[in-house]
């Protein structure tokens, strides 16, 4: 059976309706040097059952990270997750629906939205949460997009701990803007507030920064939060959501704009996407944000409902002046996080972020007791760490540890010269201290 | 403040122009008539002190419950003060459009554009066609 399946007589109709005589003839205009005279250079068709076991063997030779002890960080990572989480995001009324955003039509919808965006002010301690984006890096350029226009500035702070690939988003997104970008160097694994109040002016929209940082290492918030509004600029901080368990809520250090990587709750790794892009921020700027945002209100018979709000923000409403080109959102992820989050409620994720917090502790010292690897900062760490492998290359590490179906790094030198050498183990909950020993049985 | 006295655009911004010592200077706003058809007004956006604007060209916008419409600029210039009470206060803007409800003060670069304006007549006769 071909893959698209329509017979010569389907053919032959479709030429009628158009009024040629072949398709040779629909293809008149393709110049004849460009026409590929022959069939495509293709193996014979499968049937189902040699096509399962061809894609079976296939899909064996990758190495899952749920099936490996996964130490991987920088970005995505290996958390548990529930069973219950799958339960309800695989049910078809989430599943099959394709931006189902009428009120007539889709309260259920609607309504895991609105909780998704409750749980996310929770977490994050800001006022409004939109319904979602597509990753935490574009998350995180749309909110410094919100800065640029909220503040009328035309320079963006960013510590050169976020997320290389982030700050690669960020330039992209700027390529054709008059806005320049000052990197705060990190010569420490964490930024130094002296260097941040000089790339601060009253000329800066925002500051850019991560929490925990891209080498894991906490950043002092409270201070660059002054730092930022003491000139004007707001503070647009990037977090990992599990952190929030334990550490201080951006809320509570004044971040303007908050930005992540949902990934950690409750979506797999699934080899890098898709993902959950979360972006909240302080109510007077809830008119900047991007995407849908979904709001509570009472039908004519004064029952409880939801609906979109606030969508003159919007393209569909406001054309080429809409806050964003983003109009939709990351439906299914967000359950996923609603129903990850609702799940393990604060406790549960306090406990997360301790089982984290004191995995990470063991695995540092034990992987760096017999003197071969080393902490590359003095910072302290909450769930992911970066370690300097002595005399031997960082990219020989991963592999050593990947022999042995475990996965460690990224290395930094690609992102990083100066790190050359260096590369990220990250702890999660799930990593036994059997994991962490024989990790480091090998590579210490 | 006497709608008679001052000058109109055709999207329905109005501006009064006064000789001060650093020149001349256009009060700007928009008209009752506008007001009422924005219907319910939820959130405006003003310029900075500083800003250069430009006769015809947006300076700032307007969300009611419904749309977003741009603040086109009567005249071309510098705004020299902004009402910023007002992002608070909007039903000043229907309560007071003509007064209380001013947006911005530009001073005036060149007077040429002022020529383009309506007097209250012309801009009454263009209301009245619209309904």
């Amino acid at each position: 059976m071909p893959y698209l399946p329509n017979t010569i007589s389907d053919q032959q109709a479709m030429l009628d309706a158009i009024g040629v005589s072949s398709t040779d003839e629909l293809f008149a205009m393709i110049p004849d040097a460009l026409r590929l005279k022959r069939p495509l250079d293709l193996p014979p068709g499968m049937g189902e059952l040699e096509l399962t076991r061809h894609m079976t063997a296939l899909a064996a030779r990758n190495l899952p990270a749920g099936q490996s002890a996964g130490f991987l960080g920088g970005g995505s990572y290996d958390h548990f997750i529930p069973a219950v989480v799958d339960v309800i995001a695989s049910r078809s009324e989430f599943y099959t629906a394709y931006t189902p955003y009428q009120p007539e039509a889709s309260q259920g919808t609607l309504q895991a939205m609105f909780e998704y965006q409750t749980l996310i002010t929770q977490l994050t301690g800001m006022d409004v949460s939109n319904a979602s984006m597509y990753d935490g890096a574009s998350a995180a350029v749309e909110a410094v997009l919100m800065a640029l226009s909220a503040t009328r500035r035309k320079r963006v702070a960013v510590a050169r701990s976020v997320h290389p690939e982030t700050r690669q988003v960020l330039e992209t997104y700027l390529t054709n803007l008059d806005v320049a970008i000052d990197l705060v160097d990190v010569p420490e694994g964490a930024v130094v507030p002296d260097d941040a109040q000089r790339a601060v002016t009253e000329q800066t929209a925002c500051l850019l920064v991560q929490q925990p940082n891209f080498f894991g290492c906490l950043e002092p918030m409270d201070e660059l939060s002054r730092i930022a509004h003491a000139q004007g600029a707001l503070l647009v901080t990037v977090v990992d959501p599990i952190s929030l368990g334990l550490l201080k809520r951006p809320g509570e250090y004044g971040a303007d704009l908050v930005a992540a990587e949902g990934q950690s709750l409750g979506c797999p790794m699934g080899f890098g996407g898709p993902y959950l892009g979360i972006l909240a921020c302080s109510e007077k700027f809830v008119r900047r944000m991007p995407g849908r945002l979904v709001g509570e209100t009472t039908d004519r018979r004064g029952k409880r409902c939801y609906v979109l709000t606030l969508q003159t923000r919007e393209q569909h409403i406001r054309r080429e002046k809409a806050t964003s080109n983003i109009c939709t959102n990351q439906g299914l992820l967000a359950l996923r996080a609603s129903v990850y989050l609702a799940l393990m409620g604060p406790q549960g994720m306090r406990q997360v972020a301790e089982l984290c917090l004191q995995k990470t502790r063991y695995a540092l010292e034990q992987l760096t007791a017999g003197g071969v690897l080393k902490p590359a900062f003095n910072r302290p760490v909450l769930k992911e760490f970066t370690l300097r492998a002595a005399g031997e290359n960082a990219a020989k590490v991963v592999e050593k540890a990947l022999a042995e179906g475990m996965l460690v790094g990224p290395s930094l030198g690609r992102w990083y010269p100066e790190l050359d050498g260096c590369l990220l183990v990250a702890v999660t909950e799930k990593r036994t201290r059997d994991d962490i020993d024989r990790l480091a049985s090998l590579l210490a | 403040m006497n709608p008679n006295d001052l000058r109109y655009s055709e999207t329905h911004e109005w501006a009064r122009v006064e000789e001060t010592p650093n020149g001349k200077v256009a009060t700007v706003g928009i008209t009752a008539f506008a007001v009422e058809l924005l219907t319910d007004l939820v959130h405006i956006e003003l310029p900075n002190v500083g800003t250069a604007v430009q006769a015809g060209q947006p300076f700032g916008e307007v969300e009611s419950v419904k749309s977003v419409s741009d603040l086109n600029s009567p005249v071309d210039g510098e705004v020299i003060e902004v009402n910023d009470a007002i992002v608070d206060h909007l039903e000043t803007l229907s309560n007071d459009p003509f007064g209380e409800g001013w947006l911005v003060k530009v001073k005036i670069a060149d007077e040429a554009g002022l020529a383009q304006l309506m007097d209250h007549a012309a801009y009454e006769a263009q209301c009245r066609e619209h309904e």
